[in-house]
């Protein structure tokens, strides 16, 4: 459990477009990585790109090495489908399975693997799930009512819930405060504190004091221009790249002075 | 001192409306009213000229018969035309649905829509004319095999029909003219699955087929239903394609296959109305608001089953 990840020289593609250019990048294992950076620069493509999420718009396509302790996600006999289960992901949106349970919606993943569970098993893993996520002492009274009825930040720590019943490796979040209010972000802040005893986590943000309150390692992308492909510009320990980052650019948009 | 002032009493409060939207109020009310009413008036009509049909004495009927026994087997063919058309149509509906919206490439899957569209306008006596010339010659060796080898089941009890002009026939020919609706309308539900719920599916490591049975699917459900409910509505009143193909007899048999098959509601008054007079006629007109209620049933059937599961139906 909980795996370093190393990007080396990764271009990402829509069709013939470059998206984003040359990102070489080491994340370590059991701690949160922010990716900063202004709207369009590539980092949610580039998040998207360590779980092969991005290949569900056609036509997308990598050059370069994403590996996963030393497995590379990129590898010929390498079927996303595996790569998906082993590296989870949390949406911008909470996206919880309107037509299930909230229990049903927790065992979501583990049903794809099509295991024959019994109820105390499955009962323990639904338990142990959303206490991880914080939702248990919210939510264990109502399991059998629909994940739609709740509040959007309980929504979002279900999908939570969701994504680590599986017990991935690496847990990819893409702005998951982005449509919730202060005190669910705060909620959901805390979690992250918590995950990463256990998990790698990746986290899009476009709040930079979120990239600073959660955050071990933060990488700034930006883009050279309209059209042009996004960059890594720089990524390094959080304390450094908001206090003396090595690149003009960062220091820019880390004060508002751009973007 | 006391207060003179006693407080103004509560008047209504009216919000302020908009000449446009009262415009438009009365339009639509209007057009909402023209429905019910145009509904009320078959309703009338049938129950009026159809009861001296339902009391009439078996003797003062073409058929000889009273009207239960009349329209009993009326009733059956008619849904069994009907079940056998949905339970062919809707899987290859739903099938047909899903490579449109989420299988087959953007181009070929416009292509396949548009070739659904045109199904569903050729008009029903074409299908007629194409079951009873084609489609019953050619299938009757495929009867002939049922016969053979699943005749121990009721529904091949055959013997089998020389002509192919069989229930069966009509239900095929039904099937492939609801077919279009279905898949129209299941289509259209599958691509209004939220990319959302589609990319949660998948980031939790689905395939194409587990996404869809996880997102997909169960978002569709009451949408299946209700296309399934329509083209039910379709086959349940489809008169010129079963009249043109079936043979049909007043009875009721399970089988599927041989020369002796019931007759639908509406194929039959479409074959007795140019012969039929006086109370004969008031049977027939009886006779349609029998498919009248059974057609209302079914709608309200489908709208229960829609919402028994409302709180899951992702509508929230």
């Amino acid at each position: 459990m909980a795996k370093s990840i190393d990007v080396s020289d990764l271009n990402i593609y829509y069709g013939d477009f470059l998206a984003v250019e040359g990102v070489n990048i080491a994340i370590p294992a059991r701690s949160v990585t922010a990716f900063i950076g202004p709207s369009g620069c590539g980092k949610s493509t580039f998040l998207r790109s360590l779980n092969r999420m991005h290949e569900v718009i056609p036509g997308a396509h990598v050059q370069g090495k994403v590996l996963i302790d030393g497995e590379d996600l990129y590898a010929d006999e390498m079927d996303p489908v595996n790569v998906r289960r082993m590296v989870g992901m949390v949406f911008q949106r909470p996206n919880p399975f309107p037509t299930m349970s909230i229990y049903d919606n927790v065992l979501a993943g583990q049903k794809l693997n099509s295991k024959r569970m019994k109820k105390s098993e499955s009962d323990a893993i639904v338990e142990r799930s959303l206490r991880s996520a914080g939702l248990w002492a919210e939510v264990k009274d109502r399991l059998s009512r629909p994940g739609s009825g709740l509040s959007g930040g309980q929504q979002q720590r279900l999908c939570i819930a969701r994504a680590i019943s599986v017990e991935p490796e690496v847990l990819l979040m893409d702005e998951p405060c982005s449509a919730l209010d202060p005190i669910s972000t705060s909620v959901i802040e805390d979690l992250i504190h918590e995950l990463k005893e256990k998990y790698t986590i990746v986290i899009v943000t476009h709040n930079m004091q979120q990239a600073a309150r959660v955050s071990d390692e933060t990488a700034f992308f930006n883009l050279s221009g309209v059209g042009k492909p996004g960059k890594l510009v720089e990524s390094g320990r959080t304390e450094k790249i908001f206090s003396n980052p090595d690149e003009e650019a960062t220091e820019a948009y880390i004060q508002g002075r751009f973007g | 001192m006391t207060s003179q002032l006693a407080p103004e009493p509560a008047k209504a409060r009216r919000t302020p409306t908009r000449p446009g939207d009262r415009v438009f109020f009365g339009i639509s009310f209007g057009a909402a009213l023209v429905i019910l009413l145009t509904l009320a008036g078959v309703a009338i009509f049938l129950t009026a000229e159809g009861i001296p049909g339902v009391t009439a004495s078996a003797d003062q009927v073409k058929s000889g018969l009273s009207f239960p026994a009349y329209v009993g087997p009326l009733v059956y063919g008619t849904l069994l035309a009907a079940v056998i058309a949905l339970v062919l149509a809707v899987p290859v509906a739903i099938g047909v649905a899903l490579f449109i919206s989420h299988f087959s490439p953007r181009r070929l899957s416009s292509v396949f829509g548009y070739v659904i569209d045109l199904l569903a306008a050729v008009p029903s006596v074409v299908y007629g004319a194409w079951g009873i010339i084609f489609l019953a010659p050619t299938i009757v060796p495929f009867y002939r095999w049922l016969y053979d080898n699943l005749g121990f089941i009721p529904l091949f009890a055959g013997p089998p029909s020389a002509t192919g002009s069989t229930i069966l026939t009509a239900g095929i020919v039904l099937a492939i003219m609801v077919l279009p609706i279905v898949t129209a309308i299941c289509r259209e539900i599958f691509l209004q699955t939220p990319r959302l719920h589609q990319e949660a599916a998948l980031a939790l490591g689905a395939t194409r087929w587990e996404m869809v049975r996880m997102a997909v699917f169960p978002y569709a459900r009451s949408g299946i239903v209700s296309a399934s409910m329509l083209g039910l509505g379709r086959a349940l009143g489809e008169t010129m394609a079963v009249a043109m193909v079936l043979s049909p007899a007043l009875v009721v048999t399970p089988n599927l296959i041989s020369s002796t098959n019931p007759n639908t509601i509406a194929s039959n008054i479409a074959l007795s109305f140019p012969e039929a007079s006086g109370l004969t006629v008031n049977a027939l007109i009886a006779s349609g608001l029998v498919l009248f209620v059974i057609t209302f049933a079914v709608n309200f059937a489908a709208r229960a089953i829609v919402d028994r599961r409302k709180d899951f139906s992702g509508a929230n």
